[in-house]
């Protein structure tokens, strides 16, 4: 299957991911080795096969409605890279 | 034998003897830390002081007349565990600076019974890679051949522990990142039932395949522990309500008549002939010690690869979304606008691997291809489930190689990805299963590199891979060799 | 030719539960900034959600309200897509398998006539945080307190057909809520926010493509948006135009709806199973412990009111709107007569409450209150026409019923003798009058009945005073 340089960025722009134009070739040119090596999936006979999303065999467990912990605003928001009056800060956000 | 070398028993005897103090112990081996940590890069951190002052603790719990089998023990976190109050990289220029505010639940419970942390294992930037090469801190080399991989993702833990620089370290194993490294390494090295450990503050890679676990140089040491490690966590949804155990009950037990299974598709095309040597004596061993040894088929092994590499980057691309330069992440400088601060701060934050695995994730999931892909790869999934199923039907272990070769030089295989991958192609159906696997040393190359033998299990017989491990390290001497450092020290 | 509205609503109840969805950080409005946070809904490295048992049963009792299908196996999912009050960079939200399948709600329209509502489904999910535009120059501030707040998503069928109808299923479905005590209702804080699919078709023909009209944050809005919407959709297709699948916003201030800048357009959400958490289970025993702490649903009250108050479909149907302006009417209504106590509360209270802005919660006269100045209609201590001063009185100023009563000396006339002295005082007064009515102007009698009442400061009896004026004025 041919990896083309439009999928590429399309694909970089959903994971959020600022590739440089001359990347993009190489960049291609390896993903189309990975997907190559999925594509073998694609001639498994599976149907009828259930899907497997998880090793265990268990039932979501339940939390009581009980307020924990509180208030480690401080703490939380130690890292933060841009951060004022207790707000973490991002350029403008456009509706 | 000199104190880096002991084993977990023989140094809770010296610290229960007073033979030396935790204080001693961590400051010995601080100091071989400092010496041949250069050469390594195993560590990315080093909290000298922090260990100082719990050692101490540990001393002062254990003149109260405490004791236990962990207490005053120093050992290292695969710096993938959130610690409080040190910083956790996760092998990423992202989270260069990022200090958890709190503890994941191994590093708590490990914390509680005494253990002295030294610091902060290297490893592949958020666990992805083979070899230690992706990590943003640079590679961990191998301690038994500097110019070769220690195998990766769990590297760091791996170089540390086989070069006596901290008798046992936690790792964790997606596809193989705890087992591959051990086998390059030389260490014996589990990776529980999924849902044995749990993943609260484990930073995710692949969550339905991550598993946390031991890594030490010998199988009683992994079970000393795991028997801390494994135990439900109510705070992660898929910790097991059954995850604790005492793994050292069992682990002396003898193999007389052990069914052993040895799957065909692990001996094909691709496989050292050195490391298939290695690995058939090893069965011969079980043999010698009574097991019953049968061939076995896989027939949906050959397909574990692709599988994997269709889910787990699926997941990752979801899981290493928050990683967005908003809240604790490095952050692009002066970005045009929200989407540049997303776009410039994940391009410079990831480095390439990463970067390709997310790219990878994303187009599997996107419009369109999810069910060519996506539900193919867990139905394939299914399927691999299912020949484990059929074949602990008819044995109780499963053995074979962990890895295809010995360690490889660096830079090897840096120019193709897939030929990276297939470094696991034996590791990785284990991880989809979701059962118990080990990896213990069974012997060397002509070069003297490592080869490591993998045991597998059905669900919840960790204990019984421990006690087969145990058993065969009763016998053999392989995982007491260690590599030739000591000329190097200052 | 005629066109034909078709809508669907998508409505977004934040559940009421002390904690968070998937962490145990308390749930509460205008608290500092980030200051209910945590590891989890800051979606830090390593943090891992569990399901509030809570957001499950809330989940479980609307869907025994709704007769819907419950579905015992039920999965979370994660919408991928970055914006910054998604702190995860995904939404855990339920897809394919959703905690609740088809069920109806009936709602009553204006003129009486009953429709069912399909429901396709309700599914849980956590809400995202807040953006604040307006401290920051070139910036947002990113508040997550609201992040990770249980949502009920509750999707219609597109079986609405007008506006009058949508705002009667979103009227009902509020009051639903608001019964089974999952969500306070509250729209202008945003606990109950309200999407609309709208689209236009030839009776009888197929679907139109629909637009989806954001940010109806009360009923009028519901209303107004798709009456312009209608009118939007049918000059683009009058004019040969094509409707554009879009997501719209509704401008209260301009009453008009427009097209939100492209947010989809590059929007492919990758929804899969969310591996961090397992499938949601729902056990008998579950169910049936929610069945049995149900409270008594809206439809079922409105049928009782029916029978047991005397009253009017439309009356009853008033009252049963909300729970607390039914245990107010019932509260009121204890040892009156029911209709009298409805004309009560549907009129004077709700048209003051109505004037004053305030809701029924706020109400400054307690149905106690009300009760004893119905009370004192019934057994004639006061006119009703003083009980609308004192209801006055008491609304506005406060003050006890019958201590105004006695303090102004607002007690009913109802003495005969007393009555007919004024009556007479009157009629010998107004001869021309007396003589005019008697020689056949009806209409006259009024004239009398408001002189009398006059000269009893309105606290005559009027039923007496009519029956003895027409005595007196036929007498001579």
């Amino acid at each position: 299957m041919a990896f083309d340089h439009d999928t590429v960025r399309r694909t970089a722009h959903l994971a959020r991911i600022a590739l440089p134009q001359t990347e993009i070739p190489a960049v291609a040119d390896q993903l189309e080795r990975i997907m190559g090596l999925v594509e073998e999936l694609r001639a498994i006979e599976t149907t009828g096969v259930p899907t497997m999303a998880h090793p265990l065999d268990l039932d979501q467990p339940l939390r009581p409605d009980t307020v924990g912990n509180h208030d480690q605003r401080e703490v939380l928001m130690a890292s933060a890279p841009a951060a004022e009056h207790g707000l973490f800060l991002v350029p403008k956000v456009i509706e | 034998m000199e104190l880096h070398e002991f084993s977990l028993r023989e140094l809770r005897q010296g610290l229960q003897e007073r033979d030396f103090s935790s204080v001693e112990l961590t400051t010995t081996l601080l100091k071989r830390i400092s010496a041949l940590n250069p050469a390594l890069n195993a560590f990315v951190t080093v909290t000298e002081s922090k260990a100082l002052a719990a050692a101490a603790t540990a001393d002062a719990r254990r003149a109260a007349g405490e004791d236990g089998p962990l207490l005053g023990i120093p050992m290292a976190h695969k710096d993938i565990f959130c610690t409080a109050g040190v910083r956790t990289t996760c092998g990423s220029k992202m989270l260069e600076h990022f200090v958890a505010p709190y503890n994941a639940t191994v590093v708590e419970r490990l914390a509680v019974e005494g253990m002295v942390m030294l610091g902060k294992l290297n490893m592949d930037e958020f666990a992805m890679g083979s070899s230690n090469e992706t990590s943003y801190f640079g590679p961990v080399r191998n301690p038994w051949h500097t110019d070769m991989v220690p195998g990766g993702s769990s590297g760091g833990s791996a170089a540390a522990v086989a070069a006596g620089l901290i008798p046992v370290a936690t790792g964790t194993d997606t596809g193989g990142s705890i087992r591959q490294p051990a086998a390059l390494c030389g260490i014996t090295g589990i990776k529980p039932t999924y849902g044995r450990v749990s993943r609260y503050g484990m930073i995710a890679f692949a969550s339905s395949l991550d598993q946390g676990g031991p890594m030490a140089r010998n199988a009683e040491d992994c079970a000393l522990m795991l028997n801390v490690m494994a135990a439900h966590d109510p705070r992660d949804s898929t910790s097991h309500p059954a995850a604790a155990s005492d793994f050292l009950r069992g682990l002396d037990r003898p193999l007389q008549g052990l069914r052993v299974g040895v799957p065909e598709e692990f001996f094909g095309a691709g496989l050292d002939p050195e490391v298939a040597a290695a690995v058939q004596a090893g069965i011969a061993e079980l043999a010698r010690q009574g097991a019953a040894v049968q061939s076995i088929r896989l027939p949906n092994n050959p397909h574990a690869v692709s599988t994997y590499y269709v889910l787990a980057p699926a997941e990752a691309s979801s899981n290493l979304a928050r990683f967005d330069g908003v809240r604790y992440t490095h952050r692009a400088a002066n970005p045009a606008d929200l989407t540049d601060l997303y776009q410039q701060s994940r391009y410079e934050g990831f480095g390439a691997e990463v970067r390709r695995r997310l790219l990878v994730g994303t187009y599997v999931l996107s419009a369109g291809y999810y069910d060519a892909y996506y539900r193919k790869a867990q139905q394939v999934r299914s399927l691999i489930r299912e020949d484990f199923r059929r074949a602990f039907a008819e044995v109780d272990v499963i053995v074979g190689p962990t890895t295809p070769t010995p360690a490889f030089p660096l830079g090897a295989k840096n120019a193709d990805p897939v030929a990276m991958y297939l470094a696991d192609i034996y590791t990785i159906a284990v991880n989809l299963a979701g059962i118990p696997a080990l990896s213990v040393p069974c012997g060397f190359t002509a070069a003297g590199l490592p080869i490591g033998m993998q045991l597998m299990g059905d669900y919840f017989a960790d204990d019984l891979l421990l006690n087969v491990a145990h058993r065969y390290q009763q016998e053999t001497q392989w995982h007491r060799a260690r590599p030739p450092l000591q000329a190097r020290e200052a | 030719m005629d066109w034909e509205v078709v809508i669907g609503l998508e409505v977004h109840a934040q559940l009421n539960t002390a904690t968070k969805i998937f962490c145990d950080c308390p749930i509460a409005f205008g608290a500092e900034p980030n200051s209910h946070t945590c590891p989890v809904c800051l979606a830090m490295p390593g943090a891992l959600p569990v399901l509030n048992a809570a957001a499950v049963d809330k989940a479980i009792a609307l869907g025994l309200a709704i007769g819907a299908e419950l579905n015992r196996h039920s999965i979370f999912a994660r919408k991928n897509y970055f914006y910054p009050d998604l702190p995860k960079g995904y939404q855990i939200s339920q897809y394919e398998l959703p905690i609740v399948g088809k069920g109806t709600l009936t709602v009553q329209l204006a003129d009486g006539v009953e429709k069912v509502v399909g429901v396709t489904r309700a599914h849980l999910e956590e809400d995202a945080g807040k953006s604040l535009h307006e401290a920051f120059i070139g910036q947002s501030g990113i508040d997550l307190n609201r992040a990770g707040t249980p949502l009920l998503e509750i999707v219609s069928e597109p079986d609405m057909r007008s506006p009058a109808e949508a705002v009667a299923y979103l009227k009902k479905l509020h009051a639903l809520v608001r019964y089974l005590d999952i969500c306070d209702g509250n729209m202008q804080e945003g606990s109950f926010r309200c999407d609309a699919n709208v689209s236009l078709r030839r009776p009888g023909a197929a679907y139109g493509t629909r637009a989806e009209i954001k940010n109806l944050n009360s009923f009028r809005f519901l209303e107004k948006a798709i009456e312009y919407e209608i009118v939007r959709q049918r000059d683009i297709l009058e004019s040969g135009g094509q409707i554009v699948q879009e997501t719209r916003l509704y401008d209260a201030n301009r009453d008009e709806t427009r097209s939100m800048r492209s947010k989809e357009e590059a929007n492919d959400y990758r929804y899969f199973p969310d591996p961090d958490l397992l499938p949601l289970v729902l056990d008998e025993s579950r169910i049936e412990r929610i069945r049995d702490i149900l409270p008594e649903l809206p439809d079922a009250k409105r049928t009782r009111f029916m029978s047991q108050y005397a009253l009017t479909a439309y009356d009853a149907g008033v009252l049963t709107a909300g729970r607390v302006l039914a245990d107010y009417y019932e509260q009121v209504a204890a040892g009156v007569d029911g209709k009298l106590a409805a004309n009560w509360v549907m009129g004077d209270l709700l048209g003051a409450l109505n004037k004053a802005g305030i809701e029924i919660e706020g109400c400054p006269v307690s149905a106690e209150k009300l009760r004893l100045l119905v009370q004192r209609i019934a057994d004639q201590t006061i006119s009703g026409k003083i009980a609308k001063e004192i209801f006055e009185e008491i609304f506005y100023r406060g003050g006890e019923v019958d201590a105004i009563i006695d303090g102004r000396g607002l007690r009913q006339i109802t003495d005969v003798a007393a009555i007919a002295a004024m009556v007479d005082a009157i009629v010998t007064a107004n001869p021309q009058q007396a003589a005019d009515f008697r020689a056949g102007k009806d209409k006259l009698l009024g004239f009398f009945v408001g002189q009398v009442m006059k000269a009893s400061q309105g606290k005559a009896n009027p039923d007496q005073v009519n029956a003895i004026l027409l005595e007196r004025l036929q007498k001579s």
